[in-house]
């Protein structure tokens, strides 16, 4: 059986694939697909502290975050249509209507 | 062990299904009422709020911790509630005329605006990690929708698509640390939690700190502290005028209560660690903030630039850390959400024809045309200030007397410095108003607006003059946060 450590590298390895994503990538779907490994790592992370502890907590906080994580994914998708809708385009880069 | 909730623990949570209740309602009605019945639709949402606000009149702050841990009916939390209850109100009056300006339904904004202030109660008074990130994401999923509301618009677009990334991002780097909180103490009851934490032998110190600056990098990025603030100028000036109000006020009173939660409850013997943080982040917010301010041509961005500044003078409180600095904060919430939603009614009102009237020249000669909002705008925009004797000056004085209290003397220097810079680009909207030609279309004040602007004036005007009872309130409030019952009953 794996250890905590194990997979506390997992997690951070898979949170850091993530927020390398987010910085890197230009494609909006791209990002949310980015941002759903961080949160998976998350619930990794979650769910080897629950085993460790012996405790219900964490399983009950992945519950919540893979419910939320699918809630905003809806919204999002649905806020990146009404977007693509007007621009034709789902690219951050450009992204150019609000002064920065 | 109970094994749920007893009937009592159910009734202090009254306003709480009030609202759920009533915004139900609201979008039940709107079904039924048609699409420009936008004032009955507005009107039901305030009544609702009206009971919300009685509901909380009548359970009070009977300090007790409910629902076995998860939440903290104190006067801390009460504090809160009322104040983005307020806030929620004022938003709601300004919104009929500007939805009426932009032809959009009235059904599901008035609906998201109360489920947004739902999320904030339970931000306010949560004090288990779990509880609190679902308060928060109740509120910001309801205000990533509320930013985009103005589907054709592809400047709302592009503002609720940079609100939607950056806040899911942030949302995922404060849940990692809330995980190695949670791995580290082996809870998420913040009292659980700061009792593991004052252990050093039994919790890896550099996790822990790891933890702790994932914990305030997540929750900087709600209240737009910088380096965590790029999402806020593009926000505000992309999504409905009177969203905007509600994001920079009400959002970020609900973060700083959350974040004083999560610090001063939950990571005590963190406090010089957290101290350092908030230390950084209130420096660089306040100058990077005013500077960035100064150039602006656009009052909603310049508005966000000034209320970056302004997270960075209430961080003040909390690097001060005592009972009087947490206290000027809940002060300085209280004020900067009448003074900010005031300033932003007056956006409301320059909404006229096809201009968004958003640009500091639309209110060129604002006097000659509407003097009395012209005189409430220099009202607002001196309290923002901090001059004398609006409730900003007051504010302020109370926040930096408590950072030099507790012997932070340089912060207060930094953030002085930082109010007569801000002086400059506040002053220039004032120029507008009074010495330039008016252009454009006249703006019409509506009776709503016009009730809006008033009562934020007033609240300006009368906290400047005679504070003592909210000064008072404040005390209590913040004194309520550090000896909470938050012990688990597990």
């Amino acid at each position: 059986m794996a250890t905590t450590t194990q997979y506390l590298v997992l997690s951070a390895t898979l949170f850091m694939i993530g927020v390398a994503g987010v910085v890197s990538r230009r494609n909006i779907i791209v990002i949310l697909m980015s941002i759903e490994l961080m949160l998976n790592a998350v619930n990794i992370n979650l769910m080897a502290f629950s085993l460790r502890w012996g405790n219900t907590t964490g399983q009950v906080f992945t519950l919540f975050v893979i419910a939320v994580a699918a809630a905003e994914a809806a919204v999002g998708l649905g806020i990146i249509l009404a977007l693509y809708r007007n621009r034709d385009t789902v690219n951050v880069d450009e992204m150019d209507v609000l002064k920065s | 062990m109970p094994a749920g909730f007893s009937p009592s623990e159910l009734a202090y949570l009254l306003p709480e299904f009030v609202l759920t209740l009533g915004a139900l309602l609201v979008l039940l009605a709107d079904a039924f009422l048609s699409r420009d019945r936008r004032g009955a639709v507005i009107g039901l949402s305030l009544v609702v709020l009206a009971a919300t606000g009685a509901a909380l009149a009548w359970v009070g702050a009977p300090h007790q911790t409910i629902a076995r841990g998860l939440l903290s009916m104190d006067a801390f939390g009460l504090f809160f509630k009322v104040l983005v209850l307020v806030a929620a109100a004022l938003t709601l009056l300004m919104s009929g005329p500007y939805l009426a300006a932009e032809a959009m339904p009235a059904g599901a904004y008035s609906f998201l605006v109360l489920a947004a202030t739902l999320g904030m109660f339970f931000m306010a008074s949560g004090v288990e990690l779990i509880t609190i990130f679902i308060g928060l994401e109740t509120m910001a999923v309801a205000f990533y929708i509320l930013a985009g509301l103005l589907k054709p618009n592809p400047r709302s677009n592009e503002a609720a698509v940079k609100y939607f990334l950056l806040g899911a991002f942030s949302l995922g780097i404060l849940l990692y640390g809330m995980s190695l909180l949670y791995g580290l103490t082996g809870s998420t009851n913040l009292g659980t939690i700061a009792a593991a934490v004052a252990n050093p032998a039994a919790v890896g110190r550099p996790l822990l700190l790891v933890a702790v600056i994932l914990v305030v990098a997540g929750l900087a990025f709600k209240i737009a502290a910088v380096p965590f603030h790029m999402w806020a100028p593009d926000v505000y000036e992309g999504a409905p005028t009177p969203i905007t109000a509600f994001i920079s006020v009400g959002s970020k009173a609900a973060s700083f209560a959350m974040l004083l939660r999560i610090v001063v409850l939950g990571l005590p013997s963190m406090a010089e660690e957290w101290r350092t943080l908030f230390y950084v982040l209130s420096v660089l917010s306040m100058t990077a903030g005013n500077i960035a301010a100064l150039t602006q041509t656009n009052l909603k961005r310049m508005l966000a630039y000034s209320s970056i500044a302004h997270a960075g003078y209430l961080l003040i409180g909390i690097v001060a850390a005592t009972p009087r600095g947490i206290s000027a904060m809940l002060i300085y919430l209280a004020v900067y959400t009448l003074m900010q939603l005031g300033a932003f009614g007056i956006l409301v009102l320059m909404r006229r024809g096809d201009s968004a009237g958003d640009e500091i020249q639309d209110l060129n000669g604002l006097f000659q045309r509407q003097p009395a909002a012209a005189v409430a705008m220099l009202v607002f925009l001196l309290s923002l200030g901090g001059i004398p004797p609006t409730a900003g000056f007051m504010g302020k004085f109370w926040l930096f007397g408590a950072a030099v209290e507790a012997g932070y003397v340089w912060l207060a220097v930094v953030a002085v410095l930082n109010s007569v810079v801000s002086l400059y680009y506040y002053l220039r909207v004032v120029v507008a108003m009074w010495t330039r030609e008016p252009e454009g279309l006249e703006p019409r004040m509506r009776p709503a607006l016009a009730l809006t602007l008033a009562l934020a004036l007033a609240g300006t005007l009368v906290l400047g003059l005679y504070p003592r009872p909210l000064f008072d309130l404040a005390e209590t409030s913040a004194k309520s946060l550090g000896s909470a019952v938050w012990a688990p009953s597990r």
